[in-house]
């Protein structure tokens, strides 16, 4: 079978994507804040670059608290539709557990029409919880509420004609779920949170797994891979049917201790105003060895580190977060130039099957 | 320096007798430093249910937030049937698992019997450990002899707050020194 189901082929090599959660948040080294409506542009324009630079896929994630702009980040993917050409689309994540499921694939499969087949979903279960509130879940049902929601969620896209009973949402009878995708169905991910438990769920269920990687080395995080591969053989699947995805902090610049200290700033701020703490001074020191997985520092660097990570995982896809914390529009199109004129060739070309 | 002392327990005077001592001795002997007491009796929390702290409401949320942002943290606690309270224990669960990331910690133990002298290092340390904060070595123990009518009349525990006061300050500020001494090596 392989990985055609997801839309991907390993043979081109390691897939490089953008992914951003639509932060809305100062530049810590100016304290100037952008308005939400510049950000939402400066998204679509990131998007539109990315395409023009050969990169695979741009993603947004969902977020409903203060200093995020990605509320509706359906909408922004359907902007981003329009500006682009050839770059996948998804999202980074899509909170099922809080949405109408129905109402998350019809805008999907919308939204792959629009852009000729280029839509995914990646289904998480949120990391900040403040949306249980504001759109009236308990969080008691937080496991629950995924597990139920996401499952249906791949029924839909399995079938056309659906009859469902489940506990989170009124029964579906014979309902005609449109519209279909171009190819039928759309890839749909589950997002895992770094522990082996969360990777093992994905393998259950029979989906693709998303990784985050906030910070740690590369072998920690092989861990839950490994894991996912041998639970999907244990429950009678081929992991060669099914990508594995990675996403972590990104930062290009001229040497490891520029971009230290340009991007280090921004994680720090950022994170005491969207997690409640910043970000360790001393584990983004480490981020100079090979062995992190943050991945900044020179063109040359980064590129070690990706292939090195590739050895590590054999995964699929490797997508980049380079903008969180009010980075400036200025360093955002630098950093997707490095990418699409040193980075992406030389990942291409060392992970791409040899003829 | 802002420095906050915690009477764990929403029960009982000793703890808060010692803390509210403890606090004290702070104003007294470090003026300059910030100092808040924060007694569980005095709030309503509800039960950690996993969030990210600043979502709570209320009471909850107040106290969480007092904690994170606290640069040292005296902690007074009774000890329940050979274990630190459940109130106590609640505020360390609606903290993150590195809520006390370059933090000073201390204790301060107020027990029913000297039985309970080993329960602080071996049930209380771990998790102030596992939570990431500098934990002063030695606590302060006390036992019902120590206190009368809500007043502390061993001048012996007067002087094992004051000693564990010294011991946190100066931890804390040596603490803050080398770690900024070590963030300007990085270069970034």
């Amino acid at each position: 079978m392989g990985m055609e189901k997801y839309r991907m082929n390993p043979d081109n090599g390691l897939e490089f994507g953008l992914y951003t959660l639509g932060d809305h948040l100062s530049n810590p080294h100016t304290n100037e804040r952008i308005s939400a409506q510049q950000r939402l542009n400066e998204m679509i324009e990131m998007a539109r670059l990315a395409d023009d630079a050969g990169i695979d896929l741009i993603s947004v994630g969902e977020s409903h608290q203060e200093y995020f702009t990605s509320q509706a980040h359906s909408i922004v993917l359907a902007a981003i539709s329009q500006a682009t050409k050839n770059i996948k689309i998804s999202s980074s994540s899509t909170i099922i557990s809080t949405s109408d499921p129905v109402r998350v694939f019809e805008d999907f499969a919308t939204l792959d029409l629009l852009s000729n087949g280029r839509a995914e979903i990646v289904a998480g279960r949120a990391s900040r919880v403040g949306l249980f509130d504001l759109l009236g879940y308990d969080l008691q049902d937080y496991e629950e509420l995924f597990e139920e929601k996401f499952e249906l969620l791949l029924k839909l896209n399995e079938e056309e004609i659906v009859n469902w009973e489940g506990e989170f949402r009124a029964p579906l009878k014979d309902a005609h779920i449109l519209p279909r995708p171009k190819n039928g169905s759309l890839p749909i991910w589950r997002a895992v949170g770094g522990t082996t438990a969360s990777a093992m769920k994905a393998a259950y269920q029979g989906v693709p797994m998303y990784q985050a990687m906030l910070g740690g080395t590369a072998s920690v995080f092989k861990r839950p891979i490994d894991a996912y591969r041998m639970t999907l053989e244990d429950q009678g699947y081929d992991p060669k049917d099914f990508p594995v995805a990675t996403a972590g902090f990104f930062y290009a610049a001229d040497s490891t201790q520029q971009a230290q200290r340009e991007y280090y700033p921004h994680i720090n701020e950022g994170m005491k105003v969207t997690n409640g703490r910043g970000f360790p001074k001393q584990l983004f020191a480490q981020a100079a060895h090979k062995e992190s997985v943050i991945n900044i520092g020179s063109a040359q660097e980064i590129i070690e580190k990706i292939l090195y990570q590739h050895e590590q995982f054999n995964h699929q896809r490797y997508i980049a977060q380079l903008d969180f914390g009010g980075v400036p529009f200025d360093k955002i199109m630098r950093n997707i130039e490095l990418i699409g004129n040193d980075i992406l060739p030389a990942v291409k070309k060392y992970t791409a099957k040899k003829d | 320096m802002n420095i906050v002392v915690l009477s764990g327990s929403t029960v009982g005077s000793k703890t808060r007798t010692a803390m509210d001592h403890t606090f004290q001795v702070i104003k007294e002997n470090y003026p300059d430093e910030d100092v808040t007491l924060v007694d569980l009796a005095d709030y309503e929390l509800v039960f950690s249910d996993g969030r990210d702290y600043r979502e709570y409401t209320g009471d909850t949320k107040e106290v969480a937030e007092i904690l994170m942002e606290a640069d040292a943290i005296i902690i007074g606690t009774p000890i329940f049937q050979a274990s630190i309270p459940g109130s106590l224990k609640n505020v360390f669960d609606l903290l993150p698992q590195d809520g006390f990331r370059d933090k000073v910690a201390s204790i301060l133990v107020t027990a029913g019997s000297t039985r309970h002298y080993l329960i602080a290092e071996t049930q209380l340390k771990p998790i102030l450990n596992y939570m990431k904060a500098q934990v002063v070595q030695a606590f302060a123990f006390m036992d019902e002899r120590d206190f009368y009518r809500k007043t502390i009349v061993n001048d012996d525990a007067l002087f094992r707050i004051e000693r564990l006061v010294e011991d946190t300050i100066v931890l804390a500020r040596t603490y803050q020194d080398i770690r900024s001494a070590k963030e300007a090596e990085y270069g970034f």
